[in-house]
């Protein structure tokens, strides 16, 4: 039919009621994963104007820090970004082994390696579940879940927790691996591309997914620069910038990896970044795994790191730092530092600024979260509501880092 | 950030820094406020430089009987070049205003409102300075080292 035939009255224009309506979505709304607050301002189906509302999940985490012992602060980083608490762990313990300038040991860099890289794996494996579901994939999501389980009770066998696992001291690791770990690892590792294939297979070649996800949201990598995006949000820009490669930590520059970036700045740009980053975090974890030699999983540091249990029974001096460490706490020089790593969604820093003394004046956390999802507004302009779901999804924020 | 790049810019604007401090391998420049915003600029565009990430800002209370008693800081990253810098702005208690840098770098506007938020520095020229994570009607700034853990009530919506 031409459209000659159509009368005027039936034309398709693109703003038909030309009217504006303000809505809330959330904070209870499943798809804004947590407590997320979105104002809405709609005309028809046209997104207006987004304007995030956070802080629903603030629970004063940095001001809580102030009143804790360094060694006290770990397990306060387990509950920021629970997708990814081993990350968090890091960033905090790095920075203040470098206030307080310890050597931490081979075998306990690896191991941190090895154990960031499947944390990273299981947060990507809940990012892809949850995202397929607002989506409206349900299938994906229990494949996603069934891997990731076995990620947690990896985490759960070293640890002793699967999602607060507070496995990384200030000076090392909490306890060397379990036995069997390994076994139980590779066997993991073994099967893990295979479930990416799968993933591909459920999800890349759908049309709906592919209708719903090409050219929505973009950002472009000059804008996605200057609005602090990082990680993998940054990276769907065409930006191949990752710490671990910029500013490398735990001897990530001695493992082979690549930086997978993906030029479009979409929806759809941003989720192939991290499906082939789950790739590339399994070649991590496989070097790591071939790395792990026997060694000590602490630093020599008798008066800042636990001594162990077995050293307690049989040497007075350990049996006392033991006590000081636990009932004082250890003084840290004073001054401050910015460590910035690679989380599983960016950029995640932590400063700590210290006065001396057995607890920190300052600790505040870069959440690469809370800076991702300040840029929403910029990428929802325009949009659809129903896209908005997947613009967030996109940028796999976790409540618990923004609010803090 | 290597050393001769630090001589270099110091040598060509001697009253951007008014303090240099290089310690556990980062290096911190003290600014005074008024150069704040030229010198981001600068810095940002400045081809040997080039910081053109805003990588965090954060406030600090240095204690209640110090003075100046507030800190600004920025931490800047080059995402070509890689390296960092931290920028501090030290502040008096009686006077907590700052130049705002959103126009230098747009992802300063949340960092801006938390700041604010939870210190009570006030950005000048922000495009919409409200507080961000505590409510509207919240009495007082959480980090501030005045402000009790516990708050001073229950905080309950009026």
């Amino acid at each position: 039919m031409s459209s000659a035939t159509i009368p005027p009255q039936f034309e398709i224009v693109d703003r038909p009621l030309d009217t504006q309506m303000t809505i809330s979505m959330g904070p209870q709304h499943p798809s804004t994963h947590g407590v997320l607050r979105l104002e809405l301002v709609l005309d028809g189906e046209m997104v207006v104007k987004a304007t995030p509302d956070i802080g629903y999940l603030h629970t004063g985490m940095e001001k809580l820090f102030e009143y804790k012992k360094y060694q006290q602060g770990i397990v306060i980083t387990d509950r920021m970004d629970y997708l990814n608490p081993l990350g968090n762990n890091l960033a905090y313990v790095m920075a203040a082994e470098k206030l307080l300038g310890l050597e931490i040991p081979e075998r306990a860099q690896t191991i941190r390696v090895l154990m960031c890289e499947l944390q990273r794996i299981a947060s990507h494996l809940v990012w892809l579940g949850t995202h397929a579901l607002d989506i409206g994939a349900m299938t994906v999501f229990f494949y996603c879940f069934r891997e990731r389980e076995k990620i947690l009770n990896m985490i759960e066998a070293a640890s002793g927790g699967r999602l607060t696992p507070s496995y990384f001291r200030i000076g090392g690791l909490m306890m060397d691996l379990p036995a069997g770990f390994e076994n139980r690892c590779k066997q993991f590792l073994d099967n893990f591309t295979k479930a990416v294939d799968e993933f591909h297979k459920l999800l890349s070649g759908n049309r709906i997914f592919q209708k719903r996800t090409q050219g929505i949201g973009p950002i472009s990598a000059e804008d996605a620069i200057d609005w602090g995006l990082s990680g993998p949000c940054l990276r769907g820009s065409g930006v191949g910038l990752d710490i671990r490669r910029a500013n490398p930590y735990c001897g990530y520059e001695n493992y082979d990896f690549e930086v997978p970036t993906e030029p479009d700045g979409d929806v759809w740009a941003r989720y192939m970044v991290r499906m082939r980053e789950m790739k590339e975090s399994h070649k991590i974890s496989v070097q790591a795994l071939a790395r792990l030699k026997p060694g000590s999983v602490k630093a020599d540091a008798p008066k800042v790191v636990l001594p162990d249990r077995e050293a307690m029974k049989s040497h007075m001096d350990a049996l006392i730092h033991h006590f000081l460490i636990v009932a004082e706490g250890f003084d840290v020089p004073a001054g401050e530092v910015y460590h910035p790593i690679e989380s599983s969604k960016g950029e995640l820093g932590c400063y700590i600024r210290s006065d001396g003394g057995p607890k920190p004046s300052r600790v505040h956390f870069r959440g690469p979260s809370f800076v991702n999802l300040s840029v929403l507004p910029v990428m929802s302009e325009g949009e659809m509501v129903a896209d908005i779901v997947a613009i967030i999804g996109s940028l796999d924020i976790v409540l618990g880092e923004i609010d803090r | 950030m290597q050393s001769p790049l630090l001589t270099a810019l110091q040598s060509e604007h001697p009253e951007w820094f008014s303090e240099v401090i290089t310690a556990f391998g980062e290096t911190t420049f003290v600014v005074p406020r008024e150069h704040l915003v030229g010198a981001c600029s600068f810095l940002k565009t400045w081809p040997e430089s080039r910081f053109d990430f805003l990588a965090d800002i954060c406030g600090a209370d240095r204690g209640i009987e110090e003075e100046p008693r507030f800190e600004v800081n920025y931490h800047l990253f080059s995402t070509t070049k890689y390296h960092r810098i931290r920028l501090k702005v030290v502040l008096n208690e009686d006077d907590v205003h700052v130049p705002s840098v959103t126009a230098v770098w747009r992802t300063a506007n949340w960092h801006e409102r938390e700041t604010f938020d939870l210190f009570g520095v006030i950005f000048d020229g922000h495009p919409d300075l409200r507080r961000i994570l505590l409510p509207d009607d919240w009495q007082g700034h959480a980090l501030r080292k005045d402000f009790p853990l516990r708050g001073y009530e229950p905080y309950s919506l009026k």
